[in-house]
């Protein structure tokens, strides 16, 4: 009993951070305040580190925390908290919620039907656990050598970030001086 | 984890449709981007390659950049309008 427990411990785990992970999503859309669906969501994106370690691609387990909890929801946590806006008795759907639920069902089982029938079943049929885990040495060898040109891309990328927020800035000084 | 994957992007998607707080959507759409990154995980995993993990680690990069433009444009409407409600902004609809 113990002995295919441990066996499978790896299953189980993945099983419980995948329904964990659910869950926090669940709560993502039913919850009201912001900070509430802000933790949730930060538990989520926990969980998912977890899987992304238990399936062996310790890096990106790392930069998932790193940089999605600790850099952009800790972010969004101090905007919820710099805009304090109180309004709790509205609504928290949008009026448009029965036809964006028709909508939605529509356009996910059109694209998921879609794309379930063109998906090599190979693909579909595999455990998630079977596959063999690459370590950060040839991900990184891979990443300088055959991919450095979508590396300064992304730099690129960066720097037009950086202007564009400094542009926003300058529109809302000119909006306070006009 | 594929179907994890599709349920967390599906769920993303139906939270930026009903949603009316701007700053839940956001959420939402970080949402959505982390089932995408789920799904390539689990295809680099099962086929060993590395291109999933280095296309995870630029959409890790457009994630910031895009909460880096998207907050700052959410400080702006909400300075102006006083309120997060998504739907304050319909004279954005031109």
């Amino acid at each position: 009993m113990i002995e295919s427990l441990l066996l499978n411990l790896d299953n189980l785990l993945l099983l419980l951070f995948a329904m964990c992970a659910l869950v926090g999503a669940v709560l993502t859309i039913v919850l009201r305040q912001p900070m509430r669906v802000a933790l949730a969501l930060i538990s989520t994106m926990v969980f998912l580190g977890g899987i992304y370690g238990l399936l062996g691609v310790h890096f990106i387990a790392a930069f998932q925390v790193l940089i999605y909890v600790g850099a952009v929801m800790v972010f969004m946590v101090y905007v919820i908290m710099l805009l304090e806006v109180r309004e709790h008795e509205g609504a928290r759907y949008s009026k448009l919620v029965l036809p964006g639920l028709i909508g939605f069902v529509l356009l996910v089982g059109t694209i998921g039907i879609s794309v379930w029938s063109g998906l090599p079943p190979a693909v579909v049929a595999k455990d998630a656990s079977t596959g063999a885990a690459f370590g950060i040495t040839k991900f990184s060898v891979a990443f300088l050598n055959e991919y450095w040109l979508h590396f300064e891309l992304t730099s690129v990328l960066l720097v037009a970030a950086v202007v564009a927020a400094l542009a926003v800035i300058k529109v809302s000084r000119r909006g306070k001086h006009g | 984890m594929l179907g994890l994957a599709v349920a967390l992007f599906s769920l993303g998607l139906l939270g930026v449709i009903v949603r009316r707080n701007v700053l839940v959507m956001l959420m939402c759409m970080e949402l959505m981007l982390n089932g995408v990154i789920l799904s390539l995980v689990t295809f680099a995993q099962q086929t060993a390659t590395t291109v999933g993990a280095v296309l995870v680690f630029l959409i890790f990069v457009v994630a910031t950049a895009e909460i880096a433009l998207a907050i700052p444009i959410v400080l702006l409407l909400v300075r102006d309008k006083r309120t997060l409600d998504i739907g304050a902004y319909t004279d954005l609809k031109g």
